[in-house]
């Protein structure tokens, strides 16, 4: 048993000892990670019918919206000879995913302040079981894409295969902001408010409705600094067979940013989270 | 033999703002108006001549301070004090929920704290999810609960509910499965807060017997924080006295609870929780002021046993408060025993705001003797949530004048001590029946 395993190792608790020992402690609660996040799977999942429902229309409806509005009325032009709205959806799934792991994630530590106050586990683990749910959202996304594939009989190429690894980068992008966010949220209440905004914004600055093609090459490198950018040239190479030339450029922005980003929120987090239990 | 738990010169502060104290959380809106307010009271300051560099608004507090002490595999260790002491705090600190500020404690052995009955439970899950939801959270593995999985299920006597959402739950049951899981927990060393006061006093003993069981036998460690000193004499071996965040008696249990009363004299018979560093109450409702008072309106410990008198509480609900909120006084003696517990029955559409329940309570009623009251706030939906209890928060003295009462009904004449917890003068009857 676990329990006796550990007997032996004498654990010493001082100023910083939570940050010291991280990653041990992450190691040995990864039980904890998967139980916590098999809850929030299955509360979602809970009344079946509206969690999948749920699941399924809010990008389904954004998508018909956008191509109503991007395809049809304002006119701009697909890639590589698509349907204009397997364009869409191949940028609302990323975008989904994103979205949804940055707000759960953001707001993860407040949801779970009754935890916090009263057991001890590494509070990284509230964060990053938030964004187990979203995958789950993203898989039943997926089905959806396999839909429109069969309407619009469109068969994917061997790019297909590569997506995970852009789903991997879509997620890793939302979890350091999202581990900012929810270090401060956890000490400033108001700092939830700035997630939907924030979310609302990207939605229009990120590639979703149109082709990032549309945006003239001078501003091609400062649009792609928003990894959004990469994440859904990729996942537009992936889905839509790759006949678009792959954009590296906005791949490695991506990359480099979400690093970034992920360093700087883990940080932040780290450095904070021995004090959750006394501010939330 | 190496001691299981060694604290040495532990110390935690806690910094609380006078700007926002009365605000159980902050904002960062404050946070950014803080500055300019600071700035421009410096210029006002410098205007009027006075100092520019004004003292800082924030102080930091000392919720515990050069704490040392090491505890020895086996022992069963009580921490009593008055609210504030640092009881809480310090089981949060062994427990890693918290940081210490200063010093360090070292520990050899697997720590499960169970500071609330039920941490974690979700109210959409089945008991049987629960069960695993709750046993991960408090540090039990798969494998662990699978194998007491049965066991648990038996101690809770809950076998038909199992596939029942736990919202579903009558408040016994849930507190009863939320036992069940804590009380199969096998860590080396397991730190309690207060927790086997809820439940009822059946399902109560059945838990202490489990813990009980699980010590002796096993030579587990166990740090109790209660304020029943009934069961602090009964159960541990050993007692920590805390005062404001120091050691003040670290001895035998029942030399530390006769320390705990004899130093709890002049204790509190009003107490103001706006003045804590952190609010006493939760999410929906925090207690701001409890007191006793006399029949003249005067807050007072020391009742005459013939007069009438009040305890009130007042506490702020908040904007997410349910309708109904439940506060209660429960009063025990010395010996940990409860005299009676009562809960009040306030208006049932309450909004957000403050408000003061009291409870009348007769002369005539309870015997001469010292009351502890707890003070607290239920809701009883979906299971029992209490928003806070203040355990032994108020004291309060009977007194007795004999050479008043002695011919009065009461004594006729007797001046010995008079048995019982409360000595009500009910109606009585003396008729010839022949």
């Amino acid at each position: 048993m676990q329990q006796r395993r550990s007997q032996r190792s004498a654990l010493v608790i001082e100023p910083g000892s939570l940050a010291r020992l991280l990653w041990r402690d992450l190691w040995s609660y990864r039980e904890l990670f998967f139980v916590l996040a098999w809850r929030d799977v299955s509360v979602r999942y809970k009344q079946t019918i509206i969690g999948v429902l749920w699941a399924v229309m809010r990008p389904f409806l954004t998508m018909v919206v956008f191509t109503v509005i991007f395809g049809r009325l304002a006119g701009f032009p697909s890639e590589a000879g698509a349907p204009y709205a397997l364009l869409v959806f191949a940028a609302l799934l990323p975008w989904n995913l994103f979205a949804t792991s940055l707000a759960d994630a953001g707001n993860s530590l407040v949801g779970n302040s009754n935890l916090i106050s009263k057991v001890y586990f590494p509070r990284l683990i509230i964060p990053a079981a938030a964004i187990v749910t979203s995958l789950v959202d993203f898989a039943v996304s997926l089905g959806i894409l396999l839909g429109l594939m069969v309407w619009y009989r469109f068969v994917p190429g061997w790019q297909l295969l590569l997506l995970p690894l852009f789903t991997a980068l879509a997620a890793l992008a939302a979890f350091g902001p999202g581990l900012y966010l929810a270090s401060m949220t956890a000490k400033y209440r108001d700092f939830r408010f700035i997630i939907p905004f924030a979310l609302q914004l990207g939605l229009y600055i990120s590639p979703i409705g149109f082709s990032a093609d549309v945006v003239p090459e001078k501003w091609r490198l400062i649009y792609s600094l928003n990894p959004l950018v990469g994440v859904i040239d990729g996942f537009r190479w992936c889905i839509l067979r790759g006949d678009g030339a792959f954009n590296w450029q906005s791949l490695l922005t991506a990359a480099a940013v979400t690093a970034a980003m992920l360093w700087l929120g883990f940080r932040r987090f780290r450095d904070t989270e021995g004090t959750f239990a006394d501010v939330i | 033999m190496l001691p299981i738990i060694s604290a040495e010169g532990l110390g935690k502060t806690y910094r609380i703002s006078h700007l926002t104290r009365t605000e159980s959380y902050r904002t960062f809106r404050e946070e950014l108006m803080r500055k300019p307010a600071r700035l421009w009271q410096r210029a006002k300051n410098a205007l009027h001549g006075g100092a520019v560099l004004a003292a800082e608004t924030s102080e930091d507090i000392w919720a515990l301070r050069d704490v040392s002490f090491s505890i020895d595999a086996g022992e069963v260790v009580g921490i009593i004090g008055r609210n504030g002491a640092g009881k809480t705090t310090l089981l949060k600190v062994l427990s890693r929920i918290t940081e210490p500020s200063a010093g360090r404690v070292t520990v050899s052995g697997r720590v499960a704290s169970l500071l609330e009955v039920g941490t974690g439970f979700h109210p959409e899950l089945t008991g049987r999810e629960n069960i695993f939801l709750n046993g991960a959270i408090l540090g039990m593995t798969r494998a662990d609960i699978r194998e007491r999985f049965d066991e648990i299920v038996a101690f809770a006597e809950v076998e038909k509910f199992l596939d029942t959402p736990v919202k579903r739950y009558s408040s016994g049951m849930y507190v009863r499965l939320a036992f069940a899981v804590a009380a199969h927990l096998e860590p080396d060393i397991l730190v309690v807060d207060e927790v086997l006061a809820v439940g009822d006093a059946q399902f109560q003993k059945k838990c202490l017997g489990k813990m009980r069981e699980v010590s002796g036998r096993e030579g587990r460690t166990v740090l109790f924080v209660s304020h029943q000193m009934g069961m602090i004499t009964s159960l541990c071996s050993r007692g920590i006295l805390l005062e404001g965040g120091q050691i003040a008696f670290d001895g035998g249990a029942a030399e530390a609870v006769a320390k705990y009363y004899t130093r709890s004299d002049g204790a509190p018979f009003a107490v103001d929780y706006t003045k804590l560093a952190k609010a006493v109450g939760d999410q929906f409702a925090t207690l701001q002021q409890a007191w006793i008072e006399d029949a003249n309106g005067q807050r007072t410990g020391e009742i005459d046993i013939r007069s009438g008198f009040e305890i009130r509480m007042r506490y702020r609900l908040h904007d997410k408060s349910p309708k109904s909120p439940a506060p209660q006084f429960h009063l025990y003696n010395a010996q940990g025993i409860c005299a009676f517990a009562t809960v009040g029955e306030p208006p049932t559409e309450m909004v957000e705001g403050v408000y003061e329940s009291r409870c009348r309570i007769p002369g005539n009623f309870l015997n001469n003797d010292t009351y502890f009251v707890d003070v607290a706030l239920a809701y009883y939906h979906a299971g029992v949530h209490v928003s806070f209890h203040e355990r032994g928060a108020l004291t309060l003295v009977i007194f007795d004048p004999i050479e008043e009462t002695l011919n009065t009904r009461s004594r006729r004449g007797y001046s010995g001590p008079v048995g019982g917890i409360v000595r009500p003068q009910f109606n009585w009857e003396t008729v010839r029946a022949s």
